[in-house]
């Protein structure tokens, strides 16, 4: 268990680190993030204020969407230089290289949401702060599940042909209740009377899709990988 | 074996289907909906279909990937097709009957959400076969596997989130003309999904014998 950690961890670190260097993902994943609010901004105001339950759905919409980018993105990184391959090659667990690459992606994403959280907040006058706890919640489970799938779609395609249009394509429709529970949990927490019961059941929907999926992937991504 | 049977399959088959119509004019009018209601012999077993493939599909995919055989992988593949072509008969006949009944094509609820994602997850996996290049079988199984894992959490989520559409509870509550002629257009359904399958599935057969004579041949 601790080898499977410390290797883990180590492919985390050096994501984090490229990253850290080169800020790319980080910076170009956050200003797409901030320019799907502002796309969508233009579809949900009228008279200066949001439709009802929209600021919970762009939230999501933007997350999902900088999410597949930053995914799409990171394993482009590991082609170059075959390093999926030498990662692959080394005599390690592989699924302790997907725990690793899904702490660095879920790292990623959450450095996004914390600017974008307090940014959709305050253009939509959406009460994200009112229940902290349930909104960190139900991002931390949503993230997590998104990048739990996400990571391992993005893995298994980077051998493939087209990957840029079919991440998305395969990546939506298999996480679309994270997407529901999350829209939905979120839209429970920002009504007048926010509904605490209903962002409840959306976090233990969640809780029990984290934990399907990643033992899934953890279980498939050993076929996958193997050519 | 699968080759002698499939004559007598698809004559079977076909023989339901011509003699459908007449137990569906036969069947009692719903005394509400009256015509239109008759879609719902073609609506319900090709739904059934659907998922019959999806999870043939879904199984065959497990197979593949965990044992490796590629005999799983061809019924995967050929399953997948029949789930994409049975959904879109349901796609099409179920707005038909909506726009009818409720007054609109399509209605945001539980059942036709659930639908519509579990059938782009199929088309999806189509897709990866056709576009992802080499190797992409295997990729393409991993995703089936995460599509049937996904069945429950899309059911229960759309469940919360709405629900309008006539519950599967009608079908022991139908007149006994009703019944009938929807057993025979489910069974007419089934042969013709088994029909399908076989050919399928021995297409895809013959096709990977085929490359392994041309890679002999390299050698």
């Amino acid at each position: 268990m601790t080898r499977f950690a410390r290797v883990a961890w180590l492919v985390m670190r050096k994501d984090l680190t490229v990253e850290a260097r080169s800020r790319e993902l980080l910076l170009t994943t956050l200003f797409f993030a901030v320019s799907t609010v502002l796309v969508f901004a233009f579809g949900f105001v009228r008279d200066g204020r949001a439709v009802e339950d929209a600021a919970a759905g762009i939230l999501w919409i933007a997350i999902a969407f900088a999410g597949t980018l930053a995914l799409g993105r990171t394993f482009e990184r590991e082609r170059y230089h075959d390093v999926l391959h030498a990662l692959l090659l080394a005599p390690v667990d592989r699924p302790a290289i997907y725990v690793g690459k899904l702490l660095g992606i879920v790292a990623l994403m959450t450095t996004v949401e914390l600017v974008v959280v307090p940014l959709v907040a305050l253009l939509f006058q959406a009460g994200l702060f009112r229940y902290p706890l349930h909104v960190a919640a139900l991002l931390g489970l949503g993230t997590t599940g998104f990048a739990a799938v996400g990571t391992l779609f993005a893995a298994m395609l980077v051998r493939a042909r087209s990957r840029d249009v079919l991440l998305p394509v395969l990546l939506y429709p298999v996480t679309i209740p994270v997407i529901i529970a999350g829209v939905r949990g979120t839209a429970a927490l920002l009504q007048p009377e926010a509904d605490l019961a209903m962002a409840g059941a959306w976090i233990g929907m969640l809780v029990f899709f984290d934990v399907v999926f990643i033992t899934l992937s953890l279980w498939t991504f050993e076929p996958v990988m193997t050519e | 074996m699968t080759q002698r049977l499939f004559l007598p399959v698809i004559a079977v088959a076909m023989l339901l289907f011509a003699g459908a119509p007449v137990l569906i004019a036969w069947a009692p009018y719903e005394s509400t909906m009256g015509l239109v209601q008759k879609i719902f012999y073609f609506h319900v077993p090709s739904w059934v279909m659907m998922f019959l493939s999806a999870f043939v599909c879904g199984v065959g995919s497990a197979i593949y990937l965990f044992k490796g055989r590629a005999a799983a992988d061809r019924v995967a593949v050929a399953a997948a097709e029949l789930a994409v072509v049975f959904g879109l008969i349901g796609l099409v006949t179920g707005p038909l009957w909506a726009r009818k009944a409720w007054g609109v094509w399509w209605q945001w609820d539980a059942r036709l959400t659930m639908a519509l994602v579990l059938w782009m997850i199929f088309v999806a996996y189509l897709l990866l076969r056709e576009y992802g290049g080499p190797g992409s079988e295997k990729l393409a199984a991993g995703v089936a596997l995460f599509g049937m894992a996904n069945v429950p959490f899309v059911y229960w989520s759309v469940n919360v989130w709405r629900t309008i559409h006539p519950t599967t509870n009608v079908v022991p509550t139908l007149v006994p003309g009703m019944r009938g002629a929807l057993w025979w257009s489910l069974v007419a359904f089934l042969l013709l999904f088994t029909a399908a399958m076989m050919a399928r599935v021995r297409l895809e057969g013959q096709r990977a014998a085929l490359d392994q004579v041309y890679r002999d041949l390299d050698d």
